[in-house]
């Protein structure tokens, strides 16, 4: 397999928005004016860095010897099992460093940050990988570092907060609005526009106002130029479905970029589904949202009659928002891509299928592109190939889990709120040896 | 001339600044807004600026954004702005509504520009949509004769505030500094500057925002600009009295505004 890190940066794609940034009526600027010369600069700095060598190279050394590039693709056949037989190819961006494919975007972004002369990065995080990915370079490359992460999710991802700190990360916890992270970045975009001389604002997905949606997916492209060639080697011939999560829409955009001409590869995003859609509880932005401008993009969002921005709800707190980057909403339009949603329930119960069917603890995030994967192959049958984007490892989900499944004692799993739980109850561990009623077998276990 | 070019040439030709009062619609409810924008023309303030209270609004600092959300929380929709502006206009207000984008979108933008026009407004400022963005919004304000005020940044570009002041009509508005909203001790120095550049590209009147609070800044600011404007300042003065607060604030901003540095702060 001969794909560099860098290709899909040093590659234009033939699906560039325009140089205003709109993915046809998505995305663009809107913005405060403020912002708009760093905005302008960050592009032309992008610009020059994807046409410099130098830069190219920089960023494969990195991507190939700290991140540890390329990801591997793993067959998991007796997931493939419950899945009516399909074959099911994961795309391990769980094993980059970080336990994420947010490393992906965050080095490119950091080492721009070092050719623009700025010394601080702010960024953005809900579930903690962005805020642990970007704590980790600005380690690595000696910039200041401080992240903006909703005070429910600090306390949902604790474990998140903690690898952050010891990396020399300042954490902000954000207490207003719906406290996740919708919010975190409204104060990051506060302390960006009265620091922007000497700030960067990394941001972590791929929305935001241009250049940041086309060039985070850039950064991001490696994934699906790396599966594309390995399912084609392993395999012999694409993929029949791609499947990923869609929060903001990063490492779903990442890997279905490289299929975009493909017309034969469905491209589905696994959105989140919270206690069902039909509650109102839920994150599906572009399954149940509509169009409108927030965060600095047009695109599709959840908002009342009023406009304003409705509070998003999900077990996963990296899909846990309102808006989602206007490529997909492109994609959505343009019937290219589709997006459905996937409740916490049945993201749950694939995350215990993939648990001990095939010893991958998956990111909840994660969690709802397997289960997606699963109703892709009973639909389409047992000659199916499915690749799906694993796009994050489930350490900082453990203690969710063992609450939604009731493996702490004391608690019950009706009790589980995804609360941060206390020292003593890790240190008491699980009470159970028999096996868990988490599975698909036994069915999930309701909160 | 438009309605807010007409005010701003009226205090011009008086040789002082216009001051430009903002408070959210719908705080503390829709009546006690009523009754404070109100308070506001009668301390003097000669124009007004309406908030539309929003869920995520990343221009404005702790003051306003605590405002919005007291707003929202009592129940204010979208149509009640142009209550608000209807009964603020027939008291003799003046008003243009500051409101971000995505609102008016979801109304329609036509249709926003229609019912706020009939309800008297005079135009719109808005502080995520740039000109470059607003196709819409310009033929609708054109459609329905509202003025529109653009920001422009100290971080501006010469080009940039060139193509802002020219898609602007009847004022425009210069952040006095890098940041959001938010009451400040001193008076930007990048504010002056700034307007200074925007004289070289617009005979438009320049209003300066973000950081003013009392008297002297008033004054300070009347010294080089068309407009003082003050927002948080209005929002904190309300909230510990109330309609006095806000009507003892105004004539006290607008003795400055009048050039009358002495007045103490």
């Amino acid at each position: 397999m001969d794909v560099k890190a860098s290709d899909g940066v040093a590659h234009p794609s033939e699906h560039d928005p325009d140089e205003r940034g709109h993915f046809g009526r998505y995305g663009g600027r809107f913005v405060p004016e403020a912002l708009i010369a760093a905005l302008d600069e960050l592009s032309v700095f992008y610009q020059k860095a994807r046409a410099d060598p130098d830069f190219l190279d920089e960023l494969d050394r990195l991507q190939r010897d700290y991140t540890g590039r390329p990801s591997p693709l793993t067959d998991v056949p007796k997931l493939g099992e419950h899945a009516g037989g399909a074959r099911i190819l994961l795309k391990r961006e769980d094993l980059n460093h970080t336990g994420s494919h947010k490393i992906n975007n965050v080095l490119g972004q950091a080492l721009l940050t070092k050719r623009m002369g700025k010394k601080r990065v702010i960024a953005e995080t809900g579930a903690g990988q962005h805020g642990v990915a970007t704590a980790t370079a600005c380690a690595l490359l000696g910039l200041e570092c401080v992240v903006y992460m909703g005070e429910v999710d600090t306390e949902r991802q604790a474990l998140n907060v903690a690898r952050m700190r010891l990396l020399g990360a300042t954490v902000i916890p954000v207490k207003t609005g719906s406290r996740t992270l919708k919010d975190a970045i409204n104060e990051a975009l506060r302390d960006w526009v009265t620091n922007v001389d000497e700030t960067h604002y990394l941001l972590g997905t791929v929305a935001g106002p241009h250049p940041f949606p086309a060039m985070v997916r850039d950064f991001h492209r490696v994934i699906g130029m790396e599966a594309r060639a390995q399912v084609l080697e392993r395999v012999g011939r694409l993929p029949d479905a791609v499947a990923a999560c869609v929060g903001g829409g990063s490492n779903a955009i990442g890997i279905f970029h490289a299929f975009i001409d493909d017309p034969g590869v469905r491209l589905v995003g696994f959105e989140p589904g919270g206690d069902g859609v039909e509650t109102g509880r839920h994150g599906a932005t572009l399954s149940e949202g509509s169009p409108g401008a927030l965060h600095g993009a047009m695109s599709y969002l959840l908002q009342d009659e009023d406009g304003q921005t409705a509070e998003s709800h999900s077990i996963s707190a990296g899909l846990d928002y309102p808006g989602v980057g206007p490529e997909h909403a492109l994609l959505k339009d343009l019937g290219r891509a589709e997006y459905t949603p996937v409740t916490d329930a049945e993201a749950m119960e694939a995350f215990a299928l993939l648990c001990r069917t095939e010893g991958i603890i998956p990111a909840i995030e994660s969690a709802h592109a397997i289960a997606g994967a699963l109703r892709l192959g009973r639909e389409l049958g047992p000659d199916a190939v499915i690749l799906v984007n694993l796009s994050g490892r489930g350490d900082k989900d453990v203690d969710t889990a063992a609450r939604w499944f009731g493996m702490i004692e004391g608690e019950s799993a009706a009790e589980a709120s995804g609360t941060a739980i206390a020292e003593s109850d890790l240190s008491r561990g699980p009470t159970q040896d028999e096996p868990s009623p988490a599975g698909a077998d036994t069915g999930a276990v309701q909160r | 001339m438009s309605a807010v070019e007409d005010l701003f040439a009226g205090t011009r030709a008086e040789g002082r600044a216009a001051l430009v009062g903002y408070l959210p619609a719908g705080y503390p409810s829709v009546d006690g807004s009523v009754e404070l924008l109100s308070a506001m023309v009668e301390g003097g303030c000669d124009l007004l600026e309406i908030g539309v209270p929003y869920s995520d609004p990343v221009m404005d600092g702790p003051t306003i954004q605590a405002a919005a959300d007291t707003a929202l929380r009592a129940g204010f929709r979208l149509r009640d702005v142009f209550t608000v502006v209807e009964r603020v206009a027939a008291a003799g207000g003046r008003a243009m509504v500051m409101t971000y984008y995505n609102p008016v979108l979801r109304y329609g933008v036509d249709a926003f520009a229609r019912d706020f026009a009939s309800a008297g407004g005079l135009g719109l400022i808005t502080p995520d949509l740039i000109p470059d963005e607003a196709d819409e919004w310009l033929a609708a304000s054109d459609a329905h004769g509202l003025d529109r005020t653009f920001l422009v940044a100290p971080s501006s570009s010469e080009e940039r505030i060139e193509s802002t002041a020219r898609a602007s009509r009847g004022f425009l508005y210069a952040t006095s500094t890098m940041g959001v909203t938010g009451a400040r001790d001193a008076v930007a120095s990048a504010a002056p500057e700034l307007v200074e550049r925007c004289r070289r590209h617009t005979a438009l009147a320049i209003g300066v925002g973000l950081g003013v609070r009392s008297a002297a800044q008033a004054a300070e600011v009347a010294s080089f600009a068309d407009g003082v404007i003050v927002g948080s300042a209005f929002v904190t003065a309300a909230e510990r009295a109330g309609a006095r607060g806000v009507r003892d604030l105004a004539a006290e901003l607008a003795a400055g505004a009048r050039g009358g540095a002495t007045v103490g702060a």
